[in-house]
């Protein structure tokens, strides 16, 4: 029993470990704003919940437990708000995504954001 | 109204009592009087009611918090695989969708279920339109497909 615990909570912080560290090389490698908050996204959500999983399955203590779902069910109410914020200020302020299609989209757009842009200035 | 406060009060407590670990009867006592002061406060502010306190979802959010894990699982499958194959592997999109949910918490619900996947970040939510970036066009697809649309839409009834 104590093996199996052992070889599956370590499995859960292995896959863990390597989503986080996707979401940092896609951090790095991604072409612009937008699409880099994406990779971020990935980190907030897998590789976060691995983790707490991983290690919820060492814990002996039912407290501890507890604490780290609570952090795990936070995270995951966080992580989409946040990045919503990040994207509703950059949009506002004008700052266009690279696109691969949908110009006539685009064109409509940046005409929204950049009326908004000027009427906060 | 009577509903919520006890609701409140219950999550406090197991909110307390998970966090304190500490049973003797002088800390009990502090942490029944913190909760008693943090509920008269919230009575005062006015914010008990159906918006803080949702009890009608309880019926259907865990069925739906089950098929939106698997959701997310398979959306950061996705993710990684195209993290790993660059970027000319991705076709980022940015799109109007229009939204069929009434309630406020459900066009919540909604925009947070689809900035939760990753792949896809809600910008805005105006009126019943919301502006969705996406990783990938088959992403977008997908959502205007409906699956996720609908599901929101039945935890509102």
């Amino acid at each position: 029993m104590e093996i199996v615990i052992n070889i599956s909570s370590g499995l859960c912080l292995f896959i863990g470990s390597f989503v986080c560290v996707s979401g940092g090389i896609g951090i790095l490698r991604f072409p612009d704003f937008y699409t880099r908050m994406h990779a971020v996204g990935v980190t907030g959500t897998l590789g976060a919940g691995m983790i707490l999983i991983g290690l919820m399955l060492y814990s002996t203590d039912f407290l501890v437990f507890a604490k780290l779902v609570m952090i795990l069910l936070l995270t995951l109410l966080i992580s989409p708000t946040t990045s919503h914020v990040l994207a509703k200020a950059a949009l506002h302020n004008g700052l266009m995504p690279k696109l691969s299609q949908n110009t006539v989209e685009q064109s409509s757009l940046e005409q929204e954001s950049k009326e908004t842009a000027s009427s906060k200035s | 109204m009577k509903r919520h406060t006890i609701s409140l009060f219950l999550t406090l407590a197991a909110f307390w009592l998970l966090n304190s670990g500490h049973y003797s009867t002088l800390i009990l006592l502090l942490g029944a009087a913190s909760i008693i002061l943090v509920l008269f406060i919230s009575h005062q502010m006015d914010v008990v009611d159906q918006e803080s306190q949702p009890l009608y979802l309880t019926r259907n959010i865990l069925g739906y918090y089950l098929w939106l894990i698997k959701e997310i699982i398979k959306a950061n499958i996705t993710v990684v695989k195209h993290i790993w194959l660059g970027k000319e592997s991705i076709s980022p999109t940015l799109k109007k969708i229009k939204i069929s949910q009434k309630t406020d918490m459900g066009k919540v619900i909604y925009a947070n279920s689809i900035s939760l996947t990753p792949g896809t970040v809600t910008i805005d939510l105006v009126d019943d339109e919301i502006i969705v970036h996406a990783l990938l066009y088959k992403d977008i697809e997908s959502l205007k497909a409906g699956e996720m649309d609908r599901r929101v839409s039945l935890l509102e009834r």
